[in-house]
């Protein structure tokens, strides 16, 4: 029996909600054969990766940790997936936010003003902007695909906090490692719960998600944006400019990671050093499409990926996994989400054969 | 001749989609040694005949005989193993690599004797071409070369091009034409596909003209006239519509006070390879007429209209160049020149005139947002839906309400819902490109019957077309668009068809053939 795909006469919407739980699934079975050829404990490294994240206060605050960056990047990089502008460099964008924002208690050592978190939310914001601008400028003008622009940017991003790190900015006290002063109290959020990480930065991911959706769901910048996403020529016939859709899918995304890698050096990590985004920026693209693009399921995605995250670290003690075992769940979940995406448009349908007693050109 | 059984026999060949039959009881024979043209208008079924042949898509009744022999053909591979090339009409090269390279991907041998084999078809048939060349340096004439000598490396019976002359600059064309008679006359049979006359008068031995998805007859077009080609291309059927008060207002469209568009020696030349250049176009509609637009399509109908909707803004244009009620608008997007009082109904109505993945209500957002649809930018939900609701009750659109899926609806009832969201919009100018493109007779008829009735209340209508007879059945004056110039004023009465046909053809060859110069000019207003 063969199959084959036929195009759906439209997109199905059970379809929709059902890919991301079949990716999710399979991803779990492969990931279980994965831990079965390589001789470690399946059932145990599964409750480490989905039920230890809940097994105590510390951890569940930890999740939640990981799911402000993640929801706040995702909810931006969708916009702009949904305009069909393809922003990859949301971690280039995250690193220059946060460069930006200890720009001011690196140089105002001493400083206990109240102005300083303030000051550093708005240069965390604009450098994560200007980093973008960059690439909505050159796409613009030039028309430069911005999947490369983003990316190469990301790379520069990463070559000057390594410059600062080593140079200008390190911390004359710290015995050489590269990062910066360890900030004071007033440039960091203040933890929500005494002895926990998680701080007061977690209601700026909530706040961006309510405006994210009130913008695609009721305003008309958000139906701009989505008409020009789905029918290009729809979106030049009624007027709407295609590079104002570059500017403002790119700028919003400047502005969410810019302020994502803002609360993570006035956060959990309270100094610049080199692994300041913790793949945010990546991990974003997979809650982004994990969610369907939508505001109201990346909220779902974000969670997910932060609990696999915490889960991951989990892993690696319990079941002395490598850290890359979490990048192949999450890498096999974009793929398996990609992959039964089709289902969305397609549909499988046995292979007709023909019943005419016909010669044929050709017996395939 | 007759004889021998033909080399490829259609009979009764149907292909039906959701909206339309596109071949309807197609027989067709097409013999070895003979140019076998297939001609028709745009939407006539000949790309949809051309890919059953070829395996692309499978008929829905009837049979196809290949040398007297039954055949069904699933595939274009299976169709490719007969001895069946075809050559698109965007081809499907790789840029990057050799002639040789794209060659050996689907042709079995070694670089070598590739490469001495197309050298020597290229002597053969002056298809030449340096098989070391890389794609990308290559004209577009050399490129469809490139296609046709790779159908030629596997045992070609049958050469199918699509409109292949389109794409060529015409100095190329005159080669292209003597390689094909070569093919001819060493054996292969060739189906070549064209809505140019003049073409296939020069090349053609055998003409087969389909309209509708019909065979409205076959002809040898070196005997018959353009004359006899272009009706029977167009044909003659005209509906009924109740043209009003006709003679009242042409008596005023002589006037120029009243103009709402006018271009004015309007030269853009296009930047797409598959394009076409406009030249020096003028154009004027007043208030209170139809003007319609003729011509075969790919004469620059694409581009005068994206110029005159301002989806194509050529800002290097003096201000004075586009002027649309009273007001220079050049420099004007899509729009701002839609809130001037100007409404346009594009001819392709999904993805362009509407979402198909949108509601209805949303759709109608696209071109009222500016009617009191948004406060501070946000959208007034009930106010779109009260509108939608509106649009769908008075144009009888049926679906399943404001909430429907565009894309759900039918060619016709979406159509029916654009131009009634447009024409809600109350314009002073309404454009419409294809007014009645794949809409079923009724509601085709229903379409021109308004269009008539907005002209009599004094409204400008532009629309473009490429049936014939509907432009006779509406409009007031017709220019003809040809290679991207347009004919003098024609007053539709006093034209006849076979008059706009001339027009269609006359440049294509310019200058060329005397025998066009006895029509059309005397009837320029």
């Amino acid at each position: 029996m063969q199959f084959k795909l036929d195009r759906r006469e439209r997109a199905s919407r059970r379809m929709l909600l059902l890919t991301p739980l079949l990716a999710v699934l399979l991803s779990v079975i492969t990931s279980s054969l994965l831990l079965l050829i390589l001789n470690k404990p399946v059932g145990s490294t599964l409750h480490s990766f989905f039920i230890a994240p809940f097994e105590n206060f510390y951890s569940i605050t930890e999740v939640f940790l990981k799911f402000g960056p993640l929801l706040l990047i995702a909810q931006a990089l969708a916009v702009g997936f949904r305009a069909k502008v393809w922003n990859i460099g949301a971690e280039g964008q995250m690193i220059i936010g946060a460069i930006a924002a200890s720009s001011v208690p690196v140089y105002f050592v001493d400083s206990t003003s109240g102005w300083l978190l303030p000051a550093m939310i708005a240069l965390g914001a604009a450098g994560g902007m200007s980093w973008a601008a960059i690439a909505a400028w050159l796409k613009t003008r030039f028309n430069a695909n911005e999947i490369l622009v983003t990316l190469m940017l990301t790379s520069i991003a990463l070559q000057l906090l390594y410059y600062l790190l080593l140079g200008p900015w390190k911390d004359p006290m710290g015995f050489n490692f590269p990062q910066t002063v360890m900030f004071q109290n007033e440039a960091l959020f203040s933890p929500l719960f005494s002895g926990v990480r998680l701080n007061t930065s977690i209601i700026i991911p909530i706040i961006f998600t309510v405006a994210v959706w009130l913008f695609m769901e009721r305003h008309f910048g958000g139906f701009k944006l989505v008409v020009g996403g789905l029918a290009p020529q729809a979106a030049t016939y009624a007027g709407f400019s295609a590079k104002k859709a570059v500017w403002v899918s790119l700028l919003l995304a400047g502005f969410a990671a810019g302020l994502a890698g803002m609360s993570e050096v006035a956060g959990p990590i309270g100094q610049l050093q080199r692994s300041v985004t913790s793949g945010y920026g990546y991990s974003a693209i997979i809650v982004a499409y994990l969610g369907a693009l939508n505001p109201v399921g990346i909220v779902f995605a974000a969670f997910f990926v932060a609990v696999l995250q915490i889960g991951g670290d989990v892993a690696l003690v319990s079941a002395n996994l490598p850290i890359s075992a979490v990048h192949v769940f999450q890498g096999l979940l974009l793929i398996f989400y990609l992959a039964t995406y089709t289902l969305v448009n397609y549909q499988i349908r046995p292979l007709r054969h023909a019943s005419s007693s016909t010669t044929e050109g050709q017996p395939t | 001749m007759t004889a021998s059984p033909a080399l490829l026999s259609l009979r009764n060949i149907t292909k039906r989609y959701p909206a339309v039959v596109a071949n309807d009881n197609i027989c067709l024979e097409v013999h070895a040694n003979s140019i076998h043209a297939v001609l028709g208008e745009n939407g006539a079924g000949k790309s949809t005949l051309m890919k059953l042949v070829y395996g692309l898509i499978e008929s829905d009744s009837g049979e196809l005989y290949w040398q007297g022999q039954r055949v069904e053909l699933r595939n274009p591979a299976a169709a490719r193993k007969l001895g069946i090339g075809m050559v698109f009409q965007h081809f499907s090269l790789f840029e990057t690599l050799s002639v040789v390279e794209n060659i050996s991907l689907t042709i079995a041998g070694s670089r070598q004797v590739l490469s001495q084999k197309i050298i020597d078809i290229g002597e053969r048939f002056q298809l030449k071409v340096n098989p070391d060349a890389s794609v990308h340096s290559l004209s577009v004439g050399e490129r469809q070369r490139v296609e046709i000598i790779r159908c030629l490396l596997q045992d070609l019976k049958l050469l199918i091009l699509d409109e292949p002359t389109s794409v060529l600059p015409p100095q190329h064309i005159s080669a292209l034409f003597e390689a094909l008679r070569k093919l001819r006359d060493s054996g292969v049979a060739i189906l070549f596909i064209s809505h140019k006359l003049e073409e296939i008068r020069d090349l053609c031995d055998t003409a087969t003209v389909l309209r509708g998805g019909k065979v409205a007859g076959s002809i040898n077009p070196a005997r018959a006239s353009t004359q006899e080609l272009a009706t029977l291309m167009i044909g003659h059927e005209v509906a009924g519509v109740n043209t009003g008060s006709n003679a009242q207002t042409s008596s005023n469209s002589q006037s120029s006070d009243h103009a709402l568009l006018q271009l004015n020696a309007v030269t853009v030349s296009s930047d797409d390879p598959f394009g076409t250049s406009l030249h020096d176009i003028n154009l004027q509609v007043n208030s209170g007429e139809i003007v319609g637009i003729a011509g075969v399509s790919g004469n620059g109908q694409k581009e005068l209209s994206r110029l005159i909707s301002g989806e194509q803004m050529e800002k290097h244009l003096p201000a004075e160049s586009i002027k649309m009620i009273g007001q220079p608008v050049t420099r004007l997007g899509a729009a701002e020149r839609r809130a001037l009082g100007f409404a346009f109904v594009p001819e392709e109505r999904l993805g362009r005139g509407a979402v198909p993945v949108m509601s209805l209500a949303k759709n109608t957002l696209l071109t009222t947002f500016y009617q009191g649809m948004l406060s501070q930018g946000f959208i007034r939900g009930g106010k779109l839906k009260r509108y939608t609701d509106e649009c769908i009750e008075k144009f009888d659109v049926r679906c399943g309400g404001a909430q429907a899926m565009a894309g759900s609806l039918s060619g016709g009832n979406l159509q029916k819902f654009i131009i009634g969201r447009e024409l809600m919009l109350s314009p002073r100018l309404l454009f419409v490109a294809q007014p009645t493109w794949g809409v079923d007779i009724g509601a085709a008829t229903a379409i021109r019957q308004r269009l008539i009735d907005l002209r009599n209340t004094g409204i400008g209508i532009l629309i473009v077309s490429e049936e014939l007879e509907e432009l006779f059945e509406v409009t007031d004056r017709i220019h003809v668009i040809n290679s991207g110039r347009l004919s003098p004023s024609l007053t539709t009465a006093e034209v006849t068809p076979n008059d706009i046909g001339e027009y269609m053809i006359s440049h294509n060859q310019r200058g060329s053939h005397g025998d066009n110069s006895n029509t059309g000019d005397g009837h320029a207003v």
